[in-house]
């Protein structure tokens, strides 16, 4: 660590350190993104079985798998705050927000390259502690939003809600010094020229999400810590019989829950505006309209948090505020379906990999987002609160949304970061069979919710099926007939579930093909593979596929 | 993106702070992994026959963290005053950085006193009928004796008030290259933080109720020990500043560690003002005198 080691490093520019050094003490900002992107595909495997037990658990009545509720309830709260914390931020915003946003402004790198990677690092040992939670003392049974009473000493008195606790303050440390990092870079190493209205969507996206961050991820240390002394120290701040609140907490972990799902899905807005632009070769309708319109979401998403707890027993004129105040969000949301809408309107459009998935992301996310303004009325919310219903709207907005939003950038960009192309056709049969399993998973979810069945159940009533009808290899045909001859409740709906369930858990086994064919067989990729228009330009089609080990060396400029 | 955009190049190198590798944060993050787990298993009394797990894996990990610090701050020192690798942009880049960090602060203290005034300004919503028999529907509940606000709070209060214009003392100092007036105001600003902090020890073990005695005390304690050890860290930082403009690494034209550390001073002072205003005198006016 000496200045001629720098010197030396400067005339070498391309010249990558050795495998210890490049991976575990990296200060690039691909190198992290790459790392980021490897660990959300390894918790979403984990998140992703917990899913698959969950959904082989109701397709039939009766107990499966899990022992008990208690059982139940930690497979949920694990495959929430995996698929919340370790799977989707750090894919969309530690993976290709590292990778994208310093090629797209022109920089070099991260403004703080050692910051972003204990932004990694601290993601690991905060995965390994919520994995362990599950297998500790019972289990966290909280679920993703941890209220007391059940999290507290009484509901909870082991150690699992304690590690699942500090498993959040080393994610959220870690997303606050990631968020405080993308800001710095954005506002600070720009290329010349490039004003913040010449900015690509992406990194607006990024910038909103980044301040989102800072801002709310902090009150939930805040919660979390007061309930860790509530736990363990005896404090009161959520035990009404020493004058706290339990509501208190579900204020406090909502102004940073709801905030939270725009981080989630801001991003993904930021991936659909580039891929729709590129494949209908024509830039973005109303671009600055699209970048307010994040801007909108970013600020109103903090004033509507109460929307989660119409039934809590909050006022009836907070209930009004937070109604009106939630439906304001469909407006900027619709300027920009409508406006992805007008971008492909005239345009000469391919339907590659990618555009498929930006496409998928434009219909099911707006059919999540219309259950979301039927949910945001607190008079039907009062009724399809903790139903189903709920449980198909937000995995409409984030498994069919932010995720296919994952998918759709990682065969956008994997060309550009790996150096190697996809195989065409099977990213479409990938698509497709995940875009009718994950339909065929929650879309019966809305009937179910509006039968009135119950979310963070382990089971429902209905007639049992005889021993042939049961396990994994039954004719489905079959078996619906069967339901169907019965008086069969909750189970019709179930069973379609846990079939397309199925099938995306196969999905997944495509898609992990792909990813090994693509990184040891695909043919090598061009600097600008989707032959992207000068008039919808971004800087990373500027560079080699993959780029080189340090880019911009020489400072590029923006007209 | 948007349209009209063309591509060109400068021509020149950029002008930024490229990082070596670091093993820094791979140990930290694992320092604080083992922090935390230790943490959970010394609350929990895990022990492993006469080893007590959960204590050894808190020493370890707390003094990982700290030797971590001491180790990535030597570096960012090393970088900053002997490669002279801090160029002008790039302290651009740290004045947001520890600005958005400030801010994230900021954040985390909304929470405290957000479960503050979520109990003093509705000690007696009629919905939450425990929480009315327990406050006896009034703030502060008649069962706390109040720390008299005009007596060391607000002597507190000044204390951080003149720490506040020491520092900007120190920093008039330094625009003025004056080292020497420097370095004794900040020495001075760093012997106000302590005594600070003496007198806040003097009161938590001067008041006459615990952590764990209800909503008020838990409240009263979150939010002013969480701020003193805010004091402690900013105390430090100034410490550190001083041992630097002893060493002779600050000039008139390159102080921004010295800046930092002020405005998070001025950060944590400010914290304090709201503290003194919200909890020391209105939250306990009004309430039982504490007998001296």
């Amino acid at each position: 660590m000496t200045a001629s080691s720098a010197h030396a490093h400067d005339d070498h520019h391309d010249h990558k350190p050795g495998f210890f050094t490049r991976w575990f003490m990296s200060t690039n900002h691909k190198d992290i993104g790459t790392l980021y992107i490897i660990f959300s595909i390894v918790a979403a495997l984990v998140g992703g079985w917990f899913s698959m037990m969950m959904r082989h658990e109701l397709g039939d009545p009766g107990l499966q798998l899990a022992e008990n509720g208690q059982q139940w309830n930690v497979w949920i709260t694990a495959h929430g705050l995996i698929m919340v914390f370790f799977v989707v931020m750090p894919g969309l915003i530690g993976g290709f927000g590292n990778w994208f946003l310093p090629l797209m402004i022109g920089a070099p790198d991260m403004a703080f390259p050692r910051l972003n990677n204990i932004s990694f690092w601290l993601i690991v040992p905060a995965f390994l502690l919520l994995c362990a939670s599950a297998f500790v003392d019972g289990g966290a049974g909280t679920g993703w939003t941890i209220y007391p009473p059940l999290s507290s000493d009484l509901g909870h008195p082991g150690m699992s809600v304690d590690m699942a606790i500090f498993a959040l303050h080393l994610a959220g440390a870690s997303s606050i010094l990631g968020a405080a990092n993308f800001i710095t870079t954005i506002f600070n190493m720009r290329a010349p020229g490039m004003t913040l209205h010449k900015m690509p969507l992406f990194v607006w996206a990024m910038l909103v999400t980044a301040f989102l961050l800072v801002l709310s991820l902090p009150v939930l240390g805040g919660a979390i810590t007061m309930l860790l002394t509530d736990r363990n120290f005896g404090t009161d701040f959520f035990k009404p019989e020493g004058g706290g609140d339990p509501i208190l907490f579900q204020h406090l972990f909502w102004f940073f829950g709801h905030p939270e799902v725009y981080i989630m899905i801001l991003p993904a807005f930021g991936i659909v505006s580039h891929i729709v632009s590129t494949f209908s070769k024509k830039p973005v309708f109303g671009y600055l309209g699209m970048a307010y319109a994040m801007v909108a979401i970013g600020v109103v998403g903090f004033i509507v948090w109460a929307h989660h707890m119409y039934t809590s027993g909050i006022s009836l004129n907070t209930k009004a505020y937070f109604t009106a105040a939630t439906l304001i969000i469909a407006v900027p949301t619709g300027i920009k379906i409508f406006s992805w809408i007008a971008t492909m309107w005239g345009g000469s459009i391919e339907f590659k990999t990618p555009m498929l998935w930006a496409l998928g992301f434009i219909f099911l996310f707006t059919v999540g987002g219309v259950t979301g303004v039927v949910l945001a009325n607190a008079g039907m919310d009062t009724s399809l609160h903790d139903t189903y219903y709920v449980v198909a709207h937000f995995h409409y907005v984030l498994s069919l949304g932010a995720v296919f939003a994952l998918f759709a950038g990682f065969y956008y960009w994997i060309g550009k970061m790996s150096g190697r192309m996809y195989p065409e056709l099977a990213g479409k049969i990938h698509f497709w069979i995940t875009f009718i399993g994950v339909n065929l998973v929650f879309f019966p979810q809305h009937f179910l919710g509006l039968a009135g069945m119950p979310r963070r159940y382990v089971d429902y009533p209905a007639p049992i099926p005889p021993p042939e009808l049961t396990g994994m290899l039954v004719n489905p045909i079959k078996k619906i007939e069967w339901i169907i001859s019965q008086d069969y409740g909750y189970h019709l709906w179930n069973y379609v579930s846990t079939m397309g369930a199925y099938l995306s858990g196969f999905s997944v086994l495509v898609f992990l093909g792909i990813v090994f064919y693509t990184l040891f067989f695909g043919r090598r990729a061009e600097a600008n593979y989707w032959n992207v228009q000068p008039q919808v330009m971004t800087l990373e089609w500027t560079l080699s596929s993959p780029p080189p080990f340090h880019q911009f060396e020489i400072q590029p400029s923006v007209k | 993106m948007a349209d009209h955009v063309e591509y060109g190049t400068t021509g020149k190198p950029h002008p930024y702070h490229m990082v070596r590798p670091s093993i820094w944060p791979l140990v930290a993050s694992f320092a604080a992994g083992l922090l935390a787990l230790g943490t959970v298993l010394f609350m929990h009394d895990v022990s492993l026959g006469p080893i007590h797990l959960g204590v050894k894996g808190t020493i370890i990990g707390f003094l990982g963290v700290i030797a971590v610090m001491f180790f990535w701050w030597k570096d960012v020192i090393f970088e900053a005053f002997t490669e002279k690798a801090h160029s002008p942009i790039a302290q651009i880049g740290l004045r947001y950085g520890m600005a958005l960090f400030i801010a994230s602060e900021v954040m985390f203290f909304v929470a405290f006193f957000w479960a503050f005034f979520d109990v003093s300004l509705f000690a007696n919503e009629a919905i939450q009928t425990a929480r009315v028999a327990y406050t006896q529907g009034v703030w502060p509940p008649p069962q706390y004796e109040m720390i008299p606000t005009f007596d060391v709070p607000f002597l507190m209060t000044m204390i951080l008030l003149l720490s506040g214009c020491t520092v900007t003392w120190a920093h008039h100092a330094i625009l003025e290259n004056d080292v020497k007036t420097m370095s004794k105001a900040l020495g001075i600003t760093v012997g106000l933080g302590l005594f600070f902090l003496c007198f806040q020890f003097y009161e938590y073990t001067h008041v006459t109720f615990k952590f764990d005695e209800g909503v008020f005390a838990s409240t009263f304690f979150m939010a002013t020990g969480f701020h003193g050890f805010h004091v402690l860290v900013g105390t430090l930082f100034l410490a550190v500043c001083w041992w630097r403009t002893n060493k002779g690494h600050f000039s008139k034209e390159s102080h921004f560690g010295f800046e930092a550390a002020a405005w998070y001073w001025h950060f944590v002072d400010v914290v304090w003002l709201f503290l003194f205003i919200a909890i020391y005198w209105w939250g306990s006016h009004g309430g039982t005198p504490m007998a001296h």
